[in-house]
């Protein structure tokens, strides 16, 4: 069920239209199977979800994904490139991020100082440029607080920008999060359950973030979720998993009436709706 | 024949016996560290405390004129090991239970835990100087020379009697340690609470009743160890603290957390340093005989010279560290 | 903040004056010389455990090694040594060195030829075992000829300056800490503590036994001053000496200055913000590209690089090398109860801390002695007799002290007597 590529080429760049290819991947943990030869793909600019019961391994393969573990075999392209088995600090570097289910924000620092530590090349995080070359370090310096202040602007956080990130509410630590992804320019952000632990009405603002980031600035989005009505605004297409394999694909309102999916969700054949 | 009496007297009876103390060193820092989750540095202290309250204890019934057929250290060891628990107890109540109350990190306590070693010393040290002391002033330590000249040995085996007793010791305080963590209730909820904590409370384990025990097995056995080793070689303020690092090791190589690692991990380590010590020329020079005479054997032919002996604990610690860090147990790690 | 801070140093300068006061000048000089390499290493350790939440508990082995760096580049040369076999020895030892750790290196590439899984194990056991063998085949006959009189008795030194040996102290140091790190960074933290721990005490072993290297417990003795010794000024006697060891004091100032500004400069930067995002959170950070590994070697390494300086000035103050005299409660646990009472996190509190327990614990012994000779004068009018050994006893008073003030500080003063100062960006 993999859609076929479509092969555009601009200003001499070959660019294709599957950002992430996830090609025949398993992992076993001991006995059990907890993904089983997977298979699936994530378009450029879209919001693609990824749902299934307990068990199905959505998060395993996300977690596989993102390089926090290595898969027993396939292969995860990304952008065209094998990131198979890369570590999570290297797939930074290729444009891909994550955030975590359980916000993991730098708690003794501030908001701003979450974000300024993100962009990779800056000088000054090497002793030699610290002590040899402090004109260098501070240039980079005042272009990263720009660049994380704009971000604070985007978010709307600005009125919490000093306050130590572990003092934040859930909501606006999981903005942060995505503020960190924006201080690259990621080219997919993993969003790994971002609605857990989060009151509604924060959740209206988390989810209006996103889409304006998807649709103002092109960012692509991965989200594993539970929650069906996040899943419903934002995503299309949603993947569903179910022990250990995809099983379908296609728009909310597909997947919400195909009696398969009902199934695997609750273990009983259901009339259609 | 002789070649292999001197390598059992050597390498099986001297391994045996430093692997018995490990081992039971070992025991109490991983049920500490299982139940507690930080590495107890203060167990050397209640090792060296457990000895010298056995020393007190065993003057003292020396004194009022009670004799024994084994040696007073051995027969005056329970009333040391209660008083050893208790004192465990004192110092967790005192200096740790309120550092945890507080939410200390596992850093904090391992530092809380040095100053109670150094206190310790310092009062051990104060009212007993830095001197030596013997369990063998007053009786006479059994040496057990066992004659095979009918097997065509020119050397006895040689064992004094508290080795052989601690070997006996040790063998019966593992099976009742075996026994309790799986036939009894508070056995297993040790276990439970050592492989999860917050599940175990939601269970309905007393938790605190558990950490109470944990302190009592870690004490007695600590007094044990400490007793058997100054029934061995002599007792001075700096018995345990020189071998804790052997024994932190044998918990760590048996798996962090489950006691029959650090038994293991115990014997392997005093096994290893026996062997990493022995003199192979002692075994081989029938060899001589056949050999050239360019390849005679040197006159001490051993792994490591015998000033490096506790080294082989730390190399053994590193080993296993690169190749296993989770120990042979599989305990936990990182 | 600011405030308290200076508050505390000015109390730490007035216990300074009465210590001088009481003890007299030329202990107190000596004790501030001590205290300003105390400082040094307790600053290296900071940097481990306050930026980097790294534990160093083999933080011993690492002044070892500069004590013995700085012997070996400043004692004079050994002319004995060098015109016997010795050095020839010594080259093939080395040789045969290299030639083991080509062959453990060959083992470990072994699957390019084909070879592996079970059997490359067992090939890289053999390699080490065999690199073992040929290493000892070489050097033991190597060590044993030096060690004999016609070899020279040891090596000696190279005869350069001092402050090279300091240098030199903060190399070796670095060399050992990386190869610690490599092996135990990634592990969990109380590993690192164990690993370092065990390291420590093999090279303590070492040194001590390796007679041709470091003479071991016949310990080596003059080592010279990098500046004048009080025999250089005219006039001597006490002046003399308080002017040789002034000097030596301001030099150890300098090199801690110098210590204080390089670590202020990365630290402020984005360096420090790296650093402290790492310690707070280190699966964040590595999902946001920090090599935490990497960092927290380059932390690790830093550190070690001020304890073996410090390490390497203490000898020199002294001017004796004596392996004995290394005991970890000196030389480990006093400097992580300086850095955890001064402040972890904070490069003043470090300081101060070092200053402030080191001073502790040398008159923890002359103040016990003086409360025992006390106690002693009104037992005895009292008819119970003086008490025995106060002399020895008083010696352990400071072992009790110590776990003494560590119990307190972290019952209450948690996070040190100058803490870390959170910043909040303007």
């Amino acid at each position: 069920m993999n859609r076929a590529w479509q092969i555009r080429k601009t200003e001499r760049v070959w660019v294709s239209d599957v950002v992430i290819d996830v090609r025949n991947v398993s992992k076993r943990f001991g006995g059990l199977t907890a993904v089983n030869n997977c298979s699936l793909s994530v378009r450029r600019g879209s919001v693609t979800g990824l749902i299934g019961p307990n068990g199905a391994g959505k998060s395993t393969l996300f977690n596989i994904v993102a390089g926090n573990i290595v898969p027993d075999s396939g292969q995860v392209i990304f952008d065209g490139q094998d990131v198979t088995g890369l570590k999570p600090h290297q797939l930074f570097r290729t444009g891909m991020l994550r955030t975590f289910q359980i916000a993991h924000e730098f708690s003794n620092m501030t908001a701003l100082e979450n974000l300024m530590m993100v962009p990779g090349d800056q000088p000054g995080e090497y002793l030699a440029n610290a002590w040899f070359r402090p004109g260098l370090a501070k240039s980079r310096e005042t272009e990263v607080r720009k660049k994380a202040l704009d971000v604070i602007d985007f978010l709307k956080l600005g009125h919490v920008r000093n306050e130590l990130a572990g003092n934040l509410s859930g909501g606006q630590k999981k903005l942060l999060e995505l503020g960190r992804t924006m201080m690259v320019d990621a080219k997919v952000v993993l969003l790994d359950e971002v609605a857990a632990g989060v009151n509604k009405t924060l959740l209206n603002d988390l989810a209006a973030n996103i889409e304006r980031m998807n649709k103002e600035l092109g960012y692509t989005f991965f989200v594993i979720e539970h929650d069906m009505d996040l899943i419903g605004r934002l995503c299309d297409p949603v993947i569903v998993m179910a022990a250990g394999e995809k099983i379908a694909e296609g728009p909310m309102a597909e997947i919400r009436a195909n009696p398969a999916i009902v199934e695997a969700y609750f273990g009983t054949p259901v009339e259609a709706a | 024949m002789t070649e292999l009496i001197f390598f059992i007297n050597q390498v099986v009876i001297s391994g045996a016996v430093l692997g018995c103390i490990y081992a039971l060193g070992a025991v109490g820092i991983t049920l500490v560290f299982g139940i507690l989750r930080f590495a107890h540095f203060a167990h050397s202290e209640l090792m060296t405390s457990g000895a010298f309250f056995a020393f007190l204890l065993a003057g003292a019934f020396a004194a009022w004129g009670i004799t024994a057929p084994i040696p007073m250290g051995f027969v005056v060891l329970p009333i040391a090991m209660v008083i050893s628990a208790i004192f465990a107890l004192g110092i967790d109540k005192g200096f740790y239970a309120p550092l945890r109350k507080r939410g200390a990190k596992p850093v904090t306590l391992l530092i809380a835990s040095i100053g109670v070693t150094l206190m310790v010393q310092g009062l051990i040290r104060l009212f007993f100087g830095a001197g030596s002391y013997s369990f063998f002033e007053t009786e006479t330590k059994d040496v057990f020379r066992v004659d095979l000249s009918a097997f065509g040995s020119t050397r006895p085996l040689v064992i004094t009697e508290p080795q052989l007793l601690m070997i006996v010791v040790t063998a019966l305080s593992v099976i009742a340690l075996h026994l309790f963590l799986t036939r009894s209730r508070l056995g297993k909820a040790m276990r439970a609470m050592a492989d999860n904590a917050d599940l175990a409370q939601v269970s309905g384990i007393n938790t605190a009743l558990v950490v109470r025990v944990t302190w009592i097995i870690a004490g007695a056995l600590g007094c044990m160890a400490g007793t058997m080793l100054a029934l061995d070689v002599t007792l001075k303020p700096d018995l345990a603290f020189n071998i804790i690092i052997p024994i932190f090791a044998a918990a760590i190589v048996g798996g962090l957390g489950q006691a029959y690692g650090a038994i293991a991990g115990g014997l392997l380590i005093g096994f290893a340093e026996s062997l990493a010590v022995f003199n192979w020329t002692m075994v081989l020079r029938p060899l001589n005989a056949i050999l050239p005479e360019w390849l005679q054997l040197p006159a001490t032919l051993a792994f490591v010279p015998t000033e490096y002996k506790l080294t082989v604990a730390f190399v053994i610690l590193v080993v296993t560290l690169l190749v296993r860090p989770t120990g042979i147990f599989k305990g936990a790690s990182s | 903040m600011i405030q308290r801070s200076l508050t505390l140093f000015a109390g730490l300068f007035a216990l300074i004056l009465v210590i001088g006061w009481v003890m007299g000048l030329p202990f107190t000089s000596s004790r501030l010389v001590e205290a300003a390499a105390y400082a040094l290493i307790a600053l290296g350790l900071n940097l481990q455990w306050g930026y980097g939440g790294l534990f160093n508990f083999g933080i011993m082995g690492f002044l070892m090694v500069g004590g013995f760096a700085v012997t070996f580049i400043s004692y004079p040369v050994n002319p004995q040594f060098w015109g016997a076999d010795g050095p020839w020895l010594l080259g093939r030892a080395l040789l045969a060195f290299f030639a083991g750790a080509l062959l453990v290196l060959a083992a470990r590439q072994s699957h390019r030829a084909g070879i592996t899984g079970k059997w490359k194990t067992v090939l890289t056991v053999i390699a080490w075992f065999v690199a073992y063998c040929i290493y000892r085949s070489q050097i033991d006959p190597a060590a044993a000829y030096i060690e004999s009189d016609a070899g020279g008795k040891w090596v000696g030194g190279l005869g350069a300056h001092p402050v090279l040996g300091w240098l030199f102290g903060g190399v070796l140091a670095a060399a050992i800490a990386y190869f610690v790190g490599k092996i135990s960074l990634g592990l969990r933290t109380d590993y690192l503590a164990i690993a370092t721990i065990g390291i420590s005490e093999i090279i303590r072993a070492l040194i001590k036994n390796m007679d041709w290297l470091t003479r071991g417990t016949l310990t080596v003795s003059p080592i010279p001053w990098p500046v004048p010794l009080p025999d250089a000024y005219a006039g001597g006697g006490q002046p003399a000496l308080l002017l040789a060891r002034g000097g030596f004091l301001l030099l150890a100032i300098a090199v801690l200055a110098i210590a204080i500004l390089l670590i202020s400069r990365a630290y402020a930067g984005p360096w420090g913000r790296m650093m402290r995002a790492i310690r707070d959170n280190h699966i964040a950070s590595a999902s946001m590209g920090k090599n935490v590994t990497a960092r927290q070697l380059e932390i690790f390494v830093f550190g070690s690089v001020l304890m073996g300086i410090g390490g390497a000035m203490l000898v020199s103050f002294v001017q004796i090398f004596d392996p004995s005299s290394y005991q970890p409660i000196n030389h480990t646990f006093l400097i992580w109860v300086m850095v955890i009472v001064g402040g972890a996190g904070n490069n003043w509190g470090a300081v101060f801390g070092a200053v402030l327990i080191w001073l502790i614990w040398v008159i923890s012994e002359p103040l016990a002695k003086a409360v025992f000779d006390v106690v002693s004068y009104w037992s005895s009018t009292a008819g119970w007799g003086a008490i025995p050994d106060i002399e020895a006893r008083s010696a352990q008073m400071r072992v009790f002290v110590l776990g003494l003030v560590i119990t307190i500080a972290l019952r209450f003063a948690p996070k040190g007597l100058i803490p870390e100062v959170v910043r909040r960006e303007g």
